[in-house]
């Protein structure tokens, strides 16, 4: 009845209530500490902090613990928390040729300086369900640390083949300031290669992953080697205007991802390979990866290749990457709509009665159909 | 790499009205820009609102850059102020501005709508901030962002001329009855926001200002006061409005935008004005619908004008 169409802040306060009750579950079972989430659900985490565009791991735990453990909704917590920060500048670019290894491979060389660095990964396991975690309580021994250290040198691979001309160089330009910031500024097409790597790095994971599986297989041209992935801490430095040299503010864990491309040269360059980048926080090699071919097959316009697919097109890549705002733009349609459908309603009743009386009068008919969705 | 976490659940120590005076300052330079050039779209540093995109975070940053303390907000959703969206905003500015609110369109000095303009004529020194969800017009016809920039600067519109036509050619009307385009002060076709074409007219030569923030698409663009505003039309097929057969059931008004309820399993419907402000109003006057001359009627009537 018409009541019904009320929404009543009654209504609306208690679905806070529900929320939290759902959140809670079962009080007979412990409750979740964001401790527990930040340590056993690193990965987890890892991903709310990417597209949540913020390194806080104790501020994504409490997000995936509000938000249920839904990624998204985290996420879109964080940046509603982030966007109210002050911003007190700009870092120096990040040393990855510095980064404490946790892990480094390379899938271009069977062994290079520095060597290949396995580390915590599931690469490697069956994944076969380990009934033995749903047990109770296991202290994981720690391993000994290796009798060997490592290298105290880890060139990143696309810097072995720069050497020797094979790699095209990515020099920043000469008046190179402050890098654009998508949260602060209207992005305008064609967008620069900065605003396309921060726009990837927060964008959607399962996004990004269908793109870059689709330059695989044919809707796109690259056919990327993994030059290089590797996964650690590194400085962030900074340079205050009262100190004028950079100091160290804190390790971040990254995992950076450079993509080699083969490219057959044009007018102006030399056949050459070239690069797609990837950089993430904390550990997340698949979207690492996914964004580094993603950011390839961007390149394509600057090297004079057609964009022909979906993962070539700028627009259509950087307006639809970021899940918050895909998330929240499809599920407005929840919201009540139903003075256009009102409207809709009105037109398509007409139309029908007009063809009615057409078709009882004289024969012939237009065909009517029906187009454009809700807003 | 944050300040500390607020404790219990307070909000975060937030700016009067949630956006910082930085922020503020940026959006009122793209609103006065707007205001110059109406009807185009300004690009705008849009902020992640603590409220999701497409629900609204356009105008709401707008609001929240004009809002203050001696303002009166009143916000609906699909006319009404009771809906669940229009509750959630209300609320948010309750609760960050420390705002009087109120449900009279007559009162308000700030009214900030989703896909409606109030029945209730506004006056001078109003401002009605519409939530956009698609700023371009012209996007259903091209999808890029790059060339309908363009056929703006040109005023290439005739790609939506010869859509309004081919409607014609096909239905015998014009198939749009909502986001219906506008022609303003001559010079920009403008998205009026997904208010029905009913509403259309009511933009024009209006002495209220009138704001419309798109959050996700991170643009603004007003018309000011006294400004021409025209559904986009042909000589020989002029712009129509909704029309009902019936006045609203319960105020009986014959000039309002009418709601569809469905009342039994059977599909039998009444209709009823989609601003409820105007149709409670209108009851209070004494104006009654064909629903309110019957016993259910009158008790519909009673549970919808109960306590607030």
């Amino acid at each position: 009845m018409y009541v019904a169409v009320k929404g009543g802040e009654a209504a609306i306060l208690a679905t806070h209530d529900l929320l939290a009750e759902a959140r809670r579950g079962d009080n007979a079972v412990p409750e979740l500490s964001t401790d527990q989430i930040r340590e056993q659900l690193g990965l987890a985490v890892a991903r709310v902090m990417n597209e949540g565009s913020l390194y806080d791991p104790r501020l994504a735990a409490l997000a995936l613990k509000q938000a249920q453990g839904d990624a998204i909704e985290a996420a879109f917590l964080i940046r509603a928390w982030r966007t109210t920060l002050a911003r007190f500048g700009s870092s120096l670019p990040l040393d990855t040729a510095q980064m404490a290894i946790r892990r480094r491979v390379s899938a271009t060389y069977k062994d290079l300086p520095g060597g290949q660095v396995l580390g915590p990964t599931y690469d490697y396991t069956h994944r076969l369900l380990d009934f033995s975690l749903a047990a109770d309580a296991s202290e994981i021994p720690c391993r000994p640390p290796s009798s060997e250290p490592l290298a105290g040198s880890m060139p990143r691979v696309p810097d072995i083949l720069g050497r020797e001309g094979l790699m095209e160089s990515e020099v920043p330009p000469a008046d190179d300031g402050r890098p654009f910031d998508l949260t602060r500024d209207p992005v305008s097409f064609p967008a620069g290669r900065d605003v396309r790597l921060q726009s990837l790095a927060r964008g959607d994971e399962g996004f990004l992953l269908g793109l870059a599986y689709s330059v695989q297989r044919g809707f796109g041209g690259n056919h990327p080697f993994a030059g290089e992935i590797r996964m650690g801490e590194v400085a962030v430095e900074i340079v205050p205007d009262e100190l004028g040299f950079a100091i160290d503010i804190g390790d971040i864990t990254v995992t950076e991802c450079q993509m080699v491309n083969q490219f057959t040269g044009s007018a102006d360059q030399p056949p050459q390979f070239t690069r797609g980048y990837g950089l993430v926080f904390g550990h997340a090699e698949r979207k690492a990866m996914s964004m580094s071919i993603v950011d390839r097959a961007l390149k394509g316009s600057e090297l004079g290749e057609a964009a022909r697919y979906p993962a070539q097109q700028e627009e259509f890549v950087l307006y639809h990457a970021d899940n918050v705002e895909a998330a929240g733009f499809v599920e407005h349609l929840k919201l009540p709509h139903y003075v256009d459908f009102q409207g809709e309603l009105e037109l398509i009743r007409k139309l029908r009665r007009e063809l009615e009386e057409q078709r009882a009068g004289r024969s012939s008919t237009p065909h009517v159909e029906k187009k454009e969705g809700a807003e | 790499m944050t300040g500390q976490i607020p404790s219990g659940d307070a909000m975060p120590t937030v700016n009067y009205a949630y956006l910082d005076e930085q922020t503020k300052r940026m959006i009122r330079r793209a609103l006065l820009k707007a205001v110059a050039v109406p009807g185009y779209q300004v690009p705008f540093g849009s902020r992640e609102m603590p409220l999701a995109r497409g629900w609204g975070t356009g105008g709401i940053q707008v609001t929240a850059s004009i809002i203050g303390p001696d303002d009166k907000l009143k916000v609906i959703d699909q006319g009404s102020d009771d809906t669940t969206n229009a509750v959630s905003i209300r609320r948010f500015f309750a609760r960050v501005a420390n705002v009087e609110t109120t449900e009279a369109t007559g009162e308000a000095t700030i009214i900030q709508t989703r896909h409606r303009v109030p029945e209730h004529p506004l006056t001078a020194g109003q401002i009605l901030v519409y939530q956009v969800p698609q700023p371009e017009p012209l996007r259903k016809l091209e999808p890029s962002e790059l060339e309908t920039r363009k056929m703006h600067a040109w005023a290439e519109y005739g790609l939506m001329h010869v859509r309004l036509y081919e409607d014609i050619a096909r239905f015998g009307h014009v198939a749009t009855t909502y986001s219906y385009p506008v022609l303003v002060n001559g010079r920009h076709v403008m998205s009026p926001s997904p208010i029905p074409k009913f509403d259309n007219p009511k933009m024009g030569q209006s002495p209220a200002l009138q704001l419309f923030g798109a959050g996700r698409e991170k643009r603004i663009y007003a018309i000011p006061p006294w400004t021409e505003v025209k559904s986009l039309d042909f000589e020989d097929r002029p712009f129509e409005v909704q029309r009902w057969d019936e006045p609203c059931a319960l105020c009986g008004a014959a000039d309002s935008y009418l709601d569809e309820v469905i009342i039994d399993d059977a599909g039998g419907h009444m209709f009823v004005c989609s601003d409820s402000h105007y149709c409670e109003e209108r009851r209070k006057a004494g104006h009654a619908g064909a629903m309110l001359a019957t016993s259910t009627g009158g008790k519909l009537a009673a549970s919808n004008g109960g306590d607030r």
